[in-house]
């Protein structure tokens, strides 16, 4: 064989398993999105959303507790989360714009962002939980809280800087004071961008589990309480999945289902959204 | 009003540090009951994870998390730079952007999901199949034989690899993806003048002209599977005891925190479990830093 066809012969062997490589990580994507879909239908039922767990042995009974907590949980991380991210990105990318000060903060919640879960989770636990005495629904939401933070701060940061100068000068020059120009101008051209930042990190604080293990903890009684312990979704899932009852493994299933429909949804609009807004 | 309104946001973008400092100071304070009675040397090294003789060390858990992580690593580092080649410079151009984002979508599912797949699909798969298969082709060598010891239940180190290997790619092969994409084309171009073929453009060219950020991306991954617990919880089994073997159930801090923290009783096993998750955070934020600054760098480098 001539230098010229091993050569060839070793390009093609090269880029042939690179796009094996391609195809073995759509694989995994089908599986387990498949795998999710198809036992996740079989136990999707009216009476999963509609009855609250019941006593092992009893057939039937639902998560009607954890799909309410969980949206409870969300909703109020999101109201204590959101508000602190988007003024957090304003401050960077606006008052600290360029200064040595803003670029830390930044870096640091990049590095924030990818902080395991759990240890936020501890965190949490020993500020709300064992001083009170309780687990509750108001831990789980602020530790769900804190992970958004990092995530819309940039995010807020990075699309407030995408809005050109010139359209902050042109108010100036109208002689609006800088909050003004902020709220009026400069957040009206972000707006899309810093909603999709909220979009995506709702959809990664919904599927967390490790934060709330020991936070909300979970309850298997309905409770709209948020200052005791209180179901969550994820939670649930963790407690029948590593159940005995077969009829526990269904509804994991099934909640799972929901759960990463619910997630896969809110990023593939976020980033469609990005996508028509940007280019 | 102006100054109100700057105030307002700048308490609030200082919340980050404040989060950090105050998570670091409340995990060494809630572990400082487990400092004093082990030290830190001690705690590192030691291999007792006893809550009936309160005897407590980190070293099974450290060592879990090490294995697991480098593991899925070795799996995921070729697989995920194929994927960034493939989209980068083979993939036609429709492709590119459908398959780039199905990739990425690997990574907004949730942990949990992960665990789940792995303990009721994946891991019947690893111990019916995979592994006694493995057993079967490694019987005949001397060393190799004993990675690959005991019995296959599919509870084990390898499975939930195999996991995270999954869960890592993502990561990677997109910011591979990033870093190959920002190859200047007339740097490519002069070496497709030279005649070479296209994998050695890829090969002599792009990875070495991108090698910071792949580099960054794949530390930035490190990051994200030290800290990995939902998609390990269910199929690493909490086991603190050295494992020998690939097939041997193994504990890591973050599977350790998830099975014991809410059962803690005593005041010195909480404290211990404290202590745990300040390595743990110490340990990742370490590794992410170093991460980041691997990226600014290489940002730095090809804006120029």
């Amino acid at each position: 064989m001539t230098r010229e066809s091993i050569r060839k012969a070793e390009g093609i062997v090269a880029l042939t398993l690179s796009t094996l490589a391609a195809f073995v990580g759509l694989f995994w994507l089908v599986f387990i999105l498949g795998d999710v879909l198809v036992h996740g239908i079989k136990a999707l039922t009216p009476d999963l959303f509609l009855q609250d767990p019941v006593p092992v042995g009893v057939k039937g009974g639902g998560l009607r507790n954890a799909f309410i907590g969980q949206l409870l949980i969300t909703l109020f991380a999101t109201l204590m989360g959101v508000p602190v991210g988007v003024l957090g990105g304003t401050f960077l990318a606006e008052y600290a714009h360029g200064k040595r000060i803003a670029r830390m903060v930044s870096i640091l919640s990049d590095i924030m962002v990818s902080v395991p879960s759990i240890v936020i989770g501890t965190f949490i636990y020993a500020i709300l939980v064992k001083p009170l005495g309780h687990f509750s629904g108001w831990a789980g939401a602020v530790a769900l809280a804190i992970i958004m933070i990092p995530v819309v701060l940039r995010t807020t940061e990075d699309m407030l800087s995408l809005v050109p100068w010139t359209l902050r000068e042109a108010a100036f020059a109208l002689g609006a004071p800088y909050y003004k120009v902020i709220t009026q101008v400069v957040y009206r051209g972000a707006a899309t961008g810093i909603l999709t930042g909220i979009l995506l990190s709702i959809a990664r604080v919904a599927g967390e589990t490790a934060p709330l293990l020991f936070t909300s903890f979970n309850n298997s009684f309905f409770s709209t309480n948020m200052n005791g312990p209180i179901a969550s979704l994820t939670v649930s899932i963790f407690q029948y999945a590593m159940g005995p009852y077969d009829n526990w493994h269904a509804q994991a299933w099934a909640a799972s289902f929901t759960i990463t429909v619910f997630v896969l949804l809110l990023t593939i609009a976020g980033r469609l959204i990005i996508k028509w807004r940007y280019k | 009003m102006d100054l109100l309104f700057s105030f307002v946001t700048g308490v609030a973008s200082f919340t980050v540090i404040f989060f950090i400092i105050g998570i670091l100071y409340i995990l060494i304070s809630e572990s400082s009951l487990a400092i004093h009675r082990f030290g830190v040397i001690k705690f590192l090294t030691s291999t007792s994870w006893d809550p009936v003789r309160e005897v407590f060390g980190a070293l099974t858990n450290i060592l879990g998390t090490f294995l697991t992580t480098i593991l899925s690593l070795l799996f995921a580092i070729p697989l995920a730079l194929g994927i960034a080649v493939f989209l980068t410079e083979i993939a036609p151009n429709f492709l590119k952007g459908p398959i780039g984002a199905a990739i990425e979508l690997l990574a907004a599912i949730p942990s949990i999901i992960y665990g789940m797949w792995g303990l009721f699909t994946l891991s019947p798969i690893m111990s019916n199949h995979i592994e006694p298969f493995l057993k079967k082709i490694t019987a005949g060598i001397p060393l190799v034989k004993v990675l690959f010891a005991g019995t296959p239940m599919g509870i084990d180190i390898l499975t939930a690899s195999v996991i995270l290997s999954i869960m890592i790619i993502p990561f990677t092969a997109s910011i591979s993806r990033d870093s190959f994409n920002l190859t200047p084309a007339v740097v490519k171009e002069s070496a497709y003048a030279l005649g070479a073929t296209k994998w050695e453009v890829v090969k002599n060219v792009v990875i070495p002209y991108s090698k910071l950020g792949v580099f960054g991306g794949i530390v930035l991954s490190l990051g994200r599977a030290i800290g990995e617990t939902m998609a390990v919880a269910f199929v690493l089994g909490n086991n603190h005891r050295i494992p020998t073997s690939l097939f041997d159930a193994a504990a890591t801090i973050t599977v350790t925190l998830a099975n014991e923290f809410a059962e803690a009783d005593k005041d010195i096993y909480l404290s211990s479990l404290f202590y745990l998750a300040l390595v743990l955070f110490v340990m990742s934020f370490i590794v992410l830093a170093v991460a980041k600054l691997f990226l600014l760098r290489a940002e730095r480098k090809y804006s120029r």
